[in-house]
């Protein structure tokens, strides 16, 4: 599977990852995993579905407020010794990112997990200026080190399968002299940490996302497993956390009702293992902490999302049970997308980074199931969003002009229902006929797309509507 | 059963109106028998293809056209839960800006059921005359399950029918039609739909039913298409005790 594949590629990326056994493998592990665990988590709590609406609410009311809340977010930030870079474009993020990184006269930078970091191409672009990122979420490493993007939002390397890693680590793990092949995963575990361990002392600056931003405090919230978000923040000299603008809520209390769905949702788990608030920079009386607190707050054309038919999709918290639900997902992975945001929730929040021309097949490849937004903590309607773009892209003529004519025609055709029961009468006669005394057709042109992996059952002969005024005028009037 | 004769315009759908005639004859008698008046109006699409291709304009003429054909009855009943979402569902979202139209789709809405809860919640059907011998296998419709949150109804339907066992999966997962998805990307469809299969294939039924002839089709083309003998039925088909009238989907006459 290409490291680095394209949304317009779609199909074929699909087709691909289709053919790739130890991907269905992967996939079908999370799914069997996932899955059930969440449906236990909400079982287990009786105010899930309460919850879920006072999350809307919450997040609702802040999507409305946004400047407010953010301006008092920086307010409270700067009053706590923090810094605060407000970053329309992912461009501007990168450059205050840069000379953060330039002023502390950094060299390697830790990273925890962040999925505004893709967002940005954070990685390549310091690489590119001179600065190593060392990713320290055992997925985000796995996937550096294997040269991928992450597939999965909260589980990056989640397509690969144990044996995959296994082989990973062996070939880039020879020159910190670990040359014995490790198998199991406790003992691949334990070797990266080994490695990372290291890293964490030597690098300058520490890079995490945040999973909330708490206006009244100027806080950041981030949640992690494994502990390595602690550590990438608090063992360098400076800390820059990297956040959305739709991120923040107006309470530490609004939080842990959000805190409350998170993981639940996510993993199935009550709480993740590590729960970290981080407000400002070092003072006198603490024993460690960053002498510097960066927060960079990123737009990138979120808000024009406010006020839009997309604003549902800014309550997203990024657990990703939208993914781990979703059919196409599971039959795909994350890579086939083509775009930093995947499955579900991707297919409504990539086309508004990237464009909808870009990303048409995003929101078009779903069969509409419904089971992400039945799962989603946040009610965020998400084949409704979808829809949405399938009809920004019909009226824009981004969709292809052949199925654009297509559908006109068929649309002209079910507003005259005279003809239409004309033209289902004889396609009624017809298939019938192809159908023989089988019942079903195995090849038809131009439905080859159906035909290639199903029948075509064979109709009965004549409609129903033909037949029931014919048997039933008396009775109908 | 209701004093008054109850109207009820039956929705056919696309589909049942060219494939599978039977599954309307069959919702036809359930109504009949439970003392409703079925009336066929002349109707086309209820606009679900347009709706999902992004073409709102389209899918707008078509709710008015099936508004007006439908608004009069007492009831407005499709066996098909993805119809019947779009009837209740969806047209008042679809017309809601519009001011000569959106009470009207409302109004409607309030009256568009899915045949097996209508059956259930409305004529609260206790008794049917309806015998099958053999393991029944149910497959929810994910516009059933999660836009019209119908689950239990088509089961007790099915406890009602004679013989019948249910061999029920433990499974909410979309078969991989979609509508026009299914061709659109046809070999995810097909790995969708050959997951389905393998899960309803481990329960080995005799029969496989659903309430939706899109999903209908799709597994029968597949399970035909990789050989397998078990008979596929819309859920009217079994309900009316006219299983033995016509063959399963996707199978012939004779040999």
């Amino acid at each position: 599977m290409s490291s680095h594949a394209e949304p317009l590629a779609f199909k074929a990326n699909a087709r691909r990852a289709l053919a790739d056994r130890d991907l269905d493998t992967a996939l079908g592990r999370m799914t069997s995993g996932l899955v059930p665990n969440r449906a236990r988590a909400v079982a287990a709590l009786p105010e899930f579905e309460a919850l879920r609406d006072r999350a809307r609410e919450l997040k609702d009311h802040v999507l409305v407020n946004l400047d407010h809340y953010l301006e008092r977010f920086e307010t409270n930030c700067l009053a706590s010794g923090g810094q605060v870079h407000w970053c329309p474009t992912a461009e501007d993020a990168r450059r205050i990112v840069l000379e953060v990184c330039r002023a502390a006269g950094a060299r390697t930078v830790t990273k925890s997990k962040s999925m505004i970091a893709e967002e940005l191409g954070l990685n390549g672009f310091l690489e590119a200026n001179g600065i190593r990122p060392i990713e320290t979420d055992l997925g985000e490493y796995i996937v550096q080190l294997a040269d991928e993007p992450p597939s999965h939002i909260i589980a990056p390397a989640v397509h690969k399968t144990k044996e995959q890693i296994s082989e990973l680590f062996h070939r880039h793990h020879a020159r910190y002299g670990l040359s014995q092949r490790q198998t199991e995963p406790r003992a691949l575990v334990a070797e990266a940490r080994q490695v990372l361990r290291q890293k964490f002392l030597d690098a300058d600056v520490g890079i995490t996302g945040a999973n909330f931003l708490i206006a009244e405090s100027g806080s950041s919230v981030m949640v992690t497993n494994e502990g390595n978000g602690d550590l990438t923040q608090t063992l360098p000299r400076v800390h820059v956390v990297i956040a959305s603008i739709e991120k923040v809520v107006a309470t530490l209390e609004d939080a842990t009702t959000i805190l409350r769905l998170l993981s639940r949702s996510a993993t199935g788990q009550e709480f993740s293992a590590y729960t970290t608030i981080t407000t400002g920079s070092k003072r006198p009386e603490d024993a460690d902490g960053p002498d510097e607190f960066h927060v960079i707050l990123l737009d990138n054309g979120r808000s024009a999302l406010i006020g839009s038919e997309f604003q549902d999709i800014l309550r997203c918290i990024r657990c990703g049970a939208c993914m781990n639900h979703c059919p196409v997902y599971r039959s795909v992975g994350g890579h086939a997308y083509g775009a930093v945001y995947v499955g579900p929730m991707g297919a409504v929040l990539s086309p508004a980074l990237i464009g909808i021309e870009r990303g048409l097949h995003l929101p078009n490849a779903s069969s509409f199931c419904g089971r992400c937004e039945s799962v989603c903590p946040m009610r965020i309607p998400l084949p409704k969003l979808m829809r949405y773009w399938r009809e920004r892209a019909f009226d824009s003529g981004a969709a292809p002009a052949a199925e654009r004519w297509a559908l006109r025609a068929w649309a002209w055709a079910a507003c005259r229902p005279r003809l239409y029961a004309q033209g289902a009468r004889l396609a009624a006669r017809l298939l019938r006929l192809l159908g023989g005394s089988r019942g079903r057709i195995g090849r038809l042109w131009l439905a080859g797309a159906w035909t290639a992996t199903r029948e075509l059952p064979a109709p009965e002969g004549r409609t129903f509507q033909e037949r029931w005024h014919a048997e039933r005028e008396r009775s109908d009037g | 059963m209701p004093e008054k004769a109850l109207n009820v315009g039956l929705f056919i759908t696309c589909l049942a109106d060219l494939f599978r005639p039977t599954v309307g004859f069959a919702a036809a008698r359930l109504l009949e028998e439970a003392g409703c008046r079925v009336h066929v109006p002349l109707q086309s699409c209820c606009g679900q293809p347009a709706y999902n291709a992004g073409d709102r304009r389209d899918a707008q003429r078509l709710a008015r056209q099936a508004i007006r054909a439908f608004e009069d009855f007492d009831y407005v009943v499709a066996p098909s839960g993805s119809c019947a979402g779009m009837l209740s569902v969806q047209y008042p979202e679809l017309l809601k800006e519009d001011p000569n139209w959106a009470a009207r789709a409302r109004r409607m809405a309030r009256k568009c059921y899915e045949l097996t809860a209508f059956l259930a919640d409305v004529l609260k059907i206790e008794a049917l005359s309806a015998r099958y011998n053999g393991v029944a296998t149910y497959h929810d419709s994910c516009s059933s399950l999660r836009e019209l949150g119908i689950r239990s109804q088509p089961r007790a339907l099915l406890s009602l029918v004679e013989n019948l066992r249910l061999s029920d999966l433990d499974d909410e997962e979309c078969c991989g039609f979609g509508g026009t998805f299914c061709v659109k990307y046809p070999e995810i469809s097909t790995a969708m739909l050959d997951r389905k299969l393998d899960r309803i294939l481990a329960s080995q039924p005799d029969l496989l039913l659903a309430a939706d002839l899109g999903c209908l089709l799709n597994l029968a083309g597949r399970l035909k298409r990789r050989g397998s003998d078990i008979e596929v039925r819309h859920i009217a088909e079994v309900l009316a005790d006219m299983a033995a009238e016509t063959p399963g989907i996707g199978e012939g006459e004779g040999p």
